[in-house]
């Protein structure tokens, strides 16, 4: 007993000492970050000063942190590490098998229970930010997760995808008057053009140099929508964007209108609720085709892509076809996810469709784990929902003062996120890769064995 | 073994191979009989891997011709029409005839049918087995599923192509004794099935000629032993000829029925395993010779 107390308070003081050392490094670090400011002031003139509460509180924060880390939680991992290794609890196997059931209901039964919860008025803010918004980026994250996790080719510039999707809408819906579904299928049509466009150039690189391309081309399509103005109409946009109906019946408030016709009160959220069930089929039909598309020989061909190049060149699959139809694949996804975006806004302009877009859709691939569909659809709900959830949280204000705005903080806090995903996750969520077939017994697959590509 | 004087399946000549000022391979030629096992051994360096990876497309030969013929050996009269026409090869009806030289690797897999394997095995490691058989057999499962669109259908063709192509693969595992990891990730299996692994994958592709680089190596004698069995059932029950790269001497006399040597990049010897075994110029390329033999060795092997 009295060892033990000794060893206790040990353990205490090294908490302590820890938490002091952590202390002074974030004091250290943050001190020209927060502590210091510079402010103009009445006379136009720059001035410094200082903040020396909020630096205390991060500082406190920090080393409080550290201290409960090195107190409580670094013990107890040690300890559940010698302790032997346990078969999977049972809740655990019913979380895999009620989990993808369990999500389809959710899913189709979101607008319902927003409804439901914030009333008929209240609801539209919930099922667009969170509902519409995030399922564009599943089904874009599902997209590119072709490319990047099934072939294994690092792609920077999907968004340029995304964009000639929007542009395509937007511009043949305005000029030609044709409906959202025709259009669709044509964006799409278009977006993968693009794709084996791009490809047939890069084809050649690997790796980092196939990203720096990528990367570039996205950023060329960018400033193409951007300079192009008798076209694009450059920077200010196209606007005016007409909106999908409901099998002919538009979205308004005229006398044919959707709530005029079935007698209901003129609200966004009948629009928003059709809108939530389009990008959720098509969200839909991208992942029931990327999995059906894994058990045939072309995703399996991709699959071995990633895995070894040559090996696939060895047994006869022309590897320039086989890569070629990813990158048409992920960019007709991203095309479709485009026109639905134009059609959902009304209004794009290329600042839609900047680096950081692509740089958020390559996140979600990445922290979702490479090639699983399931990992994606979390990621984007952990990454884009993160982000809402942070436009929300007004009551924090009442906290850290009215200046305080929240959203400002939304990419610290996602950069955060992703260094503790580095540090517990590195391959992603979801670690397992699920074999395309088996003989006897589907057994998942270690992702370490399973390799990233080097394109 | 009497040595097997069958109709030529592949027919090198003077294949010539360089890096920059490197002759890796010089005027180099040679010929494989069908269903027989031709070796191909030489000191480290002496340039095999760089013969394999011409026959098989993977680099572009400096000089030479490299022509397959599978079906009736009544092609090989075509083969100087075929030379001068420019073409990659000539399909009749009972048989074919290719210039390997000119066509991408791939191609070489896919229509002249020479399957490889490699010196460090190559797989797909987080595959399962039984999808690395199934990414063999890519090509033939492709058109059964329409090029994608078909088996996105879910027509009943391609399931069952599907079908066909597991118990083809089943087959193999079988044979190689693999079948109870079927499937497992091939990374997981010890070193001596990942080379069996390697050899069933390229079997899967339906091959004519089979090149395989230093199959034994890191097996055990027993290992080697099994390897030796399962190479000879290849080449009898499936009519397939096998070019192999090898060190293990054990390998290369017990079984192969033809021999040629390399030494830096000239061939130095080529025959039955019994002859060559005995040929001074091997001997003394393996071996070395007396110091005061050297100048006599040299003037010898055309130093």
């Amino acid at each position: 007993m009295r060892a033990g107390a000794t060893g206790a308070r040990a353990t205490a003081f090294d908490a302590l000492g820890d938490a002091a050392r952590t202390a002074l490094i974030t004091f250290g670090l943050l001190l020209p970050l927060i502590g210091f400011q510079t402010v103009t002031n009445i006379r136009d003139e720059l001035v410094l000063t200082t903040r020396w509460p909020l630096l205390a509180v991060f500082v406190a924060i920090a080393a409080a942190g550290r201290f409960v880390y090195s107190f409580a939680l670094a013990p107890w991992f040690a300890q559940r590490a010698l302790r032997p290794a346990q078969a999977a609890p049972v809740w655990r196997d019913n979380l895999r098998k009620w989990f993808v059931p369990f999500a389809i209901a959710f899913v189709l039964a979101y607008p319902t229970i927003a409804i439901a919860a914030a009333g008929l008025r209240g609801a539209g803010k919930w099922i667009d930010n969170f509902g519409i918004q995030i399922l564009i980026y599943v089904m874009l994250g599902w997209g590119l997760n072709i490319v990047v996790g099934l072939a294994g080719l690092l792609d920077l510039g999907y968004v340029a995808f995304y964009a000639v999707g929007a542009y395509s809408y937007a511009l043949l819906a305005k000029t030609f008057g044709l409906a959202f579904w025709i259009l669709l299928p044509l964006a799409g049509i278009l977006a993968s053009f693009w794709g084996i466009l791009l490809g047939f150039p890069v084809l050649r690189l690997r790796g980092d140099y196939l990203a720096i391309v990528t990367l570039a081309f996205g950023e060329i399509i960018r400033l193409v929508l951007i300079n192009w103005v008798a076209l694009t109409n450059g920077y200010a946009g196209i606007s005016g964007i007409p909106r999908p109906t409901f099998f002919g019946i538009p979205f308004n408030a005229g006398d044919n209108g959707f709530a005029a016709v079935f007698g209901l009160e003129n609200l966004p959220v009948y629009r928003l609720t059709f809108f939530y069930y389009i990008i959720l089929t098509l969200a839909f039909i991208t992942c029931l085709v990327t999995m059906r598309l894994r058990r045939l020989p072309i995703g399996r061909a991709w699959e071995a892509l990633r895995e070894d190049e040559i090996a696939c060149r060895s047994l006869g699959i022309n590897t320039t076809n086989t890569k070629l139809t990813a990158f048409a694949m992920g960019a007709m996804f991203a095309g479709f996810a485009g026109s639905f975006f134009a059609a959902r806004l009304t209004f794009i302009s290329p600042e839609s469709f900047t680096f950081l877009e692509s740089a958020t859709i390559l996140s979600i691939v990445v922290l979702g784990g490479m090639g699983s569909q399931i990992g994606v659809a979390l990621a984007a709900i952990l990454l884009i929902g993160g982000t809402e959830i942070m436009r929300q949280l007004d009551f924090l204000k009442q906290i850290f003062g009215s200046t305080f705005d929240p959203t400002q903080y939304r990419m610290l806090l996602v950069g955060l996120a992703m260094v503790l995903m580095m540090i517990w996750r590195p391959r992603g969520l979801i670690t397992t890769r699920t074999p395309s077939v088996f003989l006897k017994e589907r057994k998942s697959i270690a992702v370490d064995l399973v390799k990233e590509g080097r394109g | 073994m009497s040595a097997r004087d069958g109709p030529t399946v592949l027919r090198v000549e003077h294949l010539t191979m360089r890096f920059g000022g490197l002759v890796a391979v010089d005027d180099l030629g040679f010929d494989v009989k069908r269903g027989a096992i031709t070796a191909l051994i030489g000191p480290n360096g002496a340039g095999k891997t760089t013969v394999f990876n011409c026959i098989t497309g993977f680099y572009k030969p400096t000089e030479g011709r490299i022509a397959l013929a599978r079906g009736d050996p009544a092609v090989w009269r075509g083969l100087e029409s075929l030379t001068d026409s420019g073409k990659r090869g000539l399909v009749a009806r009972d048989g074919a005839l290719f210039l390997l030289e000119r066509m991408p690797d791939y191609l070489v897999a896919q229509q002249a049918r020479v399957a490889r394997t490699f010196q460090n095995i190559r797989l797909f490691a987080g595959m399962t087995v039984l999808e690395n058989l199934l990414v063999a057999q890519h090509n033939a499962l492709m058109l059964a599923s329409g090029y994608t669109v078909l088996g996105l259908l879910g027509l009943p063709l391609y399931a069952f192509a599907e079908r066909t192509a597991l118990d083809k693969a089943q087959g193999w595992l079988d044979r190689f004794g693999l079948i109870e990891r079927a499937d497992d990730p091939a990374g997981v299996l010890p070193y001596g099935a990942q080379r069996r692994l390697e050899i069933a994958r390229a079997m899967c592709t339906d091959p004519v000629l089979l090149c395989l680089d230093e199959p034994a190596a890191g097996l055990n004698p027993h290992e080697s032993a099994a390897l030796n069995e399962l190479l000879l059932v290849i080449r009898d029950e499936c009519d397939i000829s096998i070019l192999l790269i090898e060190h293990d001497m054990s390998v290369v006399m017990n079984i192969s029925d033809h021999v040629v040597v390399l030494d830096y990049g000239v061939k130095i010897a080529d025959g039955a395993p019994e002859a060559v075994r005995n040929d001074p110029k091997v001997i003394a390329a393996y071996l070395g010779v007396p110091d005061k033999d050297v100048a006599e060795a040299e003037a010898q092997v055309g130093l």
